[in-house]
């Protein structure tokens, strides 16, 4: 699996061949607080770069979650809708929301560092 | 206008708080263990909510007094005991509500805690009705701390003694590090509970207090869960200056004397309502899934017809299911109808729900 990287929309994105895992950042979790509902797209739906491609509620607010990737949606982690929770728990790794066939390789470019990307967050925190 | 802060601002920082401005004021909407938990600790344990922000008036005057207000709040202003409170409201000329409050007989007149962001506004149309007969003072030198839980009365007990005989609505005066604190039984979390009103200069050490006692700090965050699984209405939200109080589903809060004979500012708007031909009704609802329908989602009948509005909704921890109130045309108010919330372009079952969604039982 390759490094992870972080877009500004607070998304990291892990790679295996042609598939993307997208979830949400830690640092992201915890700006929301208690996650009590999530929505996550069809498999087989087409989503653009910087698109709506889900949502994540909290006790306080809803928020979008957007893709960083342009590709098909290949899978959808289902668990997470059953028990939101879990997105506080371990969002950057079980708490993973779906997986994109990539449709093209040089977005990844543009996406950030571990480094770089808790620089932004710590700039940007919302 | 600047943001304001209660007296015990850098304390709720100390303790993690996140802020948020409300009203004018920079309160904490979560401390670090987060919502959920601070919303469960309040139902199982003893929370502290700094309620500061809110307006405490004083009026001094009797029967006069008494007379003159009943003409602006629809409550038995004469029957009322000493150091007993009522719910009621402000209500304006179309019979909607400027604001809801809460009404205490004491001593040398009435104590009404007002909501934060209708305060000054409240303060003109009181002074305003009472034509300058009474003294009346807004008061910034006070703090008001609300405790609330199961755990509330023993723990309170232990530093102002003769707090755990007061009964549910009733309030008294209390000695404080000689200074005098009037605490009420009350709240808005539908648990067990006191609110505090102190100087703000012992608010401090008090807070202090309660939090060595394992009391855990809540901020405005679950505050809302907690009063929406209640079924307690939000000023602003669930309730306002269109809403009347028949609609609101508050008719209980309105004596029967002053539902008869009326006599307070926008009866006559209301007089239809109360005898029964409302339009519409305000009622909890529970959406069938995990869905969230939050303020201004539209409710429709099972027929596709557009049937009112979601005022307020969340998720509920104690229930551990998404919960809501709205209006709905009256003859979808009856509970276990089922209707549709449109959230985010779908339409999503849910059923008319009796409140509130949670239920425990105060110290009377």
């Amino acid at each position: 699996m390759s490094e992870k990287k972080y877009s500004k929309q607070h998304e990291w994105v892990t790679i295996e061949g042609d598939i993307a895992t997208i979830g949400i950042t830690t640092h992201a979790a915890e700006m929301l607080g208690d996650v009590v509902f999530v929505e996550l797209p069809e498999k087989g739906k087409n989503v653009e770069k910087e698109g709506q491609a889900g949502v994540v509620e909290s006790t306080k607010a809803a928020s979008d979650v957007y893709t960083p990737i342009t590709g098909e949606i290949t899978d959808t982690n289902q668990s997470i809708v059953d028990d939101p929770g879990a997105v506080n728990k371990d969002p950057e790794g079980s708490a993973w929301f779906f997986k994109i066939k990539i449709k093209n390789k040089s977005e990844l470019d543009q996406l950030m560092s571990k480094a770089n990307y808790d620089k932004f967050a710590k700039e940007n925190p919302n | 206008m600047e943001t304001q802060k209660t007296a015990l601002y850098e304390y709720h920082r100390s303790l993690g708080a996140k802020f948020v401005p409300f009203a004018g004021y920079e309160m904490p909407v979560q401390y670090s263990s987060g919502i959920v938990n601070e919303h469960k600790l309040t139902r199982s344990s003893a929370g502290m909510f700094d309620v500061s922000h809110m307006g405490q008036l004083s009026i001094e005057g009797s029967k006069e007094l008494a007379i003159e207000l009943e003409k602006i709040i629809p409550i038995d202003l004469s029957q009322i005991k000493l150091n007993q409170s009522k719910y009621s409201f402000l209500t304006n000329e179309e019979g909607g509500i400027y604001d809801d409050l809460i009404v205490t007989k004491v001593e040398k007149g009435f104590n009404i805690i007002l909501n934060a962001a209708c305060k000054n506004n409240d303060f003109k149309i009181i002074s305003g009705a009472l034509k300058n007969k009474f003294k009346i003072t807004l008061h910034k030198n006070l703090s008001l701390i609300a405790l609330q839980g199961p755990k509330s009365s023993q723990i309170l007990e232990k530093i102002i003694s003769g707090v755990s005989s007061l009964k549910f609505m009733n309030g008294n005066k209390f000695s404080y590090n000689g200074e005098d604190v009037y605490i009420t039984r009350s709240g808005y979390t539908g648990e067990d509970g006191f609110e505090i009103s102190i100087s703000n200069k012992l608010a401090l050490d008090l807070a202090k207090k309660l939090i060595s006692q394992n009391v855990q700090p809540i901020g405005l965050g679950a505050r809302d869960t907690l009063r929406l699984e209640a079924g307690l209405c939000l000023y602003g939200h669930d309730i306002n200056k269109s809403t009347n109080p028949i609609e609101a589903n508050l008719k209980w809060a309105i004596s029967k004397r002053r539902r008869e004979e009326g006599g307070f500012v926008g009866y006559e708007k209301i007089k239809s309502d109360l005898n029964g031909s409302l339009s519409r009704l305000r009622v909890g609802i529970k959406p069938e899934g995990k869905i969230i329908a939050r303020e201004g989602v539209k409710i429709f009948s099972d027929d596709d017809n557009e049937i009112g509005s979601i005022t307020s909704g969340t998720f509920g921890p104690s229930v551990n299911r998404p919960i809501a109130m709205g209006y709905v045309k009256l003859n979808f108010s009856k509970p276990g109808t089922k209707v549709f919330l449109e959230v985010r372009g779908k339409k999503h079952e849910a059923k008319i729900s009796e409140l509130p969604f949670y239920k425990k039982n105060y110290v009377r």
